[in-house]
């Protein structure tokens, strides 16, 4: 798992952002046990940015966001997390796209 | 920001390919459009392939081709069925694609659109950057008349708000236009910019000058998933990805990134990437669900265009050309009932609609609906299929001392046994009627 989360993040340091220091635009709503759903954001976020913690709950860090939606789609139904865009000007910014 | 008390003519929600066109025939048109784009340049938020199809644009900007940041013109196509350790391919390559205006050009997003937006700006269009619309605004009556931003403090007014806001289409969503995409009907796609000397692009991929190499795959590159992967030849980089339907990558824990290496470390793929030096790395979501996933399109005092309209031909890889058109006929819709002195209501924006369908945009769309439901009923054709093809090929091919005969007899053993002949012939003809 290590060694893929050094190749996810080496990935991502390529990448171009302008993070809104504070002011996530994603948000895990408070909850006690995941959704199958949510947890499956572990594996399919291209980002990473989804990590289950010690207490079996699932958190997120969005800084390395692409700003894809998969997220949000695959939560839909269970509602549990909050997803906007970022502010005007924020977020990921593509070189080449 | 003086000119912001105005009203408008139309507001446009996003600078990708829908938008522009969109924003580009009005304005041509003498209308008053703003157009709004959330990233700090238009470009800066797009991911795609990407291939320009030149008729789309043509059709707006008939001489693109002087002054557009193209990468390399295509004139070879390659398909290739995939499994661990082989590909099975089809290649076409022809030199009438060595044409005066070709057909179809490889470009780079976020410079394409970045000059595509200057086009719109010359053609009198108010664009303005790092804005993101959050909220439609409606009357009493529930037309919708404008919208609010993160940046101005009241509604931005105007006579017909033309919705191009891409694949996240977050603003129509929340007004209650169409509802959310479920994860069967879309693919994320992950993708590289490979970086690679001019010379050394030319002699791995057997090109000259600014003639370009596209490759499509399909197989078990996508581990039983539905899906697809690309290599497309930029003029100094190869741009690289993958893409499954979201709800098949949920199911199987694979992460995106990892499909996406294994595509790269490919023998057949590894060599022409060899030495590359990335830089970047992009996802991106594709509307797949097909015509039966389409939301309503038209409203009163709105159109929607592009991604947000689920307007992309899976089969044929083909997006931005449907994006490009949609949006230049949603533009000349309101045009036309500008210049007629009539309201952008519902009743008269269903021009809209009428003159999709009777454009190639519906036309395909309507003719491939049965597909998406057809793969994900049957994704042997992902697996099975690209194995059989290359077992058909490897027995036929080695040399080894059994008779021609006896490999003909192996070969449909092999095939039968794999699939069975009601199985070959019952995924023909499912694929048949899905296609037709």
């Amino acid at each position: 798992m290590s060694t893929l989360n050094n190749k996810i993040e080496e990935k991502l340091y390529q990448n171009r952002y302008v993070v809104d220091a504070g002011k996530p635009h994603i948000k895990v709503k408070e909850h006690d046990v995941p959704s199958p759903a949510l947890k499956s954001l572990v594996t399919t976020c291209p980002a990473n940015c989804y990590a289950e913690t010690e207490q079996g709950k699932v958190e997120v860090v969005p800084d390395g966001c692409m700003e894809c939606g998969t997220c949000r789609i695959v939560t839909a139904d269970t509602g549990e997390i909050e997803w906007n865009y970022p502010r005007g000007g924020y977020g990921v910014l593509f070189k080449f796209g | 920001m003086a000119t912001i008390e105005e009203r408008f003519d139309a507001i446009v929600v996003g600078a990708g390919p829908a938008g522009n066109a969109a924003a580009y025939t009005m304005a041509k048109g003498g209308l008053n459009v703003l157009q709004l784009e959330r990233g700090e340049y238009p470009g800066s938020k797009n991911v795609q392939g990407a291939i320009l199809y030149s008729d789309a644009l043509e059709k707006l900007i008939p001489d693109f081709r002087e002054d557009a940041p193209l990468e390399r013109h295509v004139i070879e196509q390659r398909v290739w069925m995939m499994d661990e350790t082989s590909h099975t391919g089809m290649h076409y390559r022809s030199e009438d694609f060595n044409e005066e205006k070709p057909n179809r050009y490889t470009i780079i997003r976020a410079q394409f659109d970045r000059w595509f937006s200057s086009k719109v700006r010359e053609a009198g269009a108010i664009v303005l950057c790092e804005t993101t619309v959050t909220e439609l605004v409606k009357d009493t009556k529930g037309n919708v008349i404008g919208v609010l931003t993160d940046r101005h403090g009241g509604p931005l007014l105007a006579d017909v708000v033309v919705l191009a806001e891409g694949v996240n289409g977050l603003t129509g969503q929340r007004a209650g236009l169409r509802d959310e995409l479920k994860p069967r009907s879309v693919a994320l796609a992950v993708k590289e910019m490979h970086f690679l000397p001019q010379e050394v692009i030319e002699a791995r991929f057997n090109l000259k000058g600014d003639a370009g190499v596209v490759i499509e795959a399909m197989g078990s590159i996508t581990k039983g998933m539905t899906g697809t992967a690309f290599l497309y030849t930029n003029r100094e980089s190869v741009s690289i990805g993958i893409g499954c339907v979201v709800e098949d990558l949920t199911k199987s824990g694979i992460s995106p990134y990892s499909l996406l290496d294994s595509f790269k470390s490919h023998p057949s793929v590894a060599p022409l990437i060899a030495g590359a030096e990335v830089k970047e790395y992009a996802a991106h979501l594709i509307p797949e669900g097909g015509f039966k996933a389409m939301p309503q399109i038209y409203g009163a005092g709105w159109v929607v265009a592009g991604d947000a309209a689920h307007l992309v031909n899976a089969v044929h890889r083909e997006g931005s050309n449907l994006a490009m058109t949609s949006g230049r006929i949603a533009g000349e819709t309101i045009v036309w009932l500008k210049r007629r002195r009539e309201p952008c209501t519902a009743a008269n924006l269903a021009e809209y609609r009428k003159r999709l369908e009777d454009s190639f945009v519906l036309k395909d769309m309507r003719k491939y609906q049965k597909i998406p439901d057809m793969l994900h009923g049957n994704r042997q054709l992902f697996n099975l299929y690209p194995k059989m093809m290359s077992s058909i090929a490897q027995t036929w091919l080695r040399v080894d001392g059994k008779s021609k005969r006896a490999k003909e007899s192996e070969i449909f053993k092999n095939v039968r046994k794999q699939r069975g002949l009601t199985g070959l012939i019952a995924d023909g003809l499912r694929l048949a009627r899905a296609w037709r």
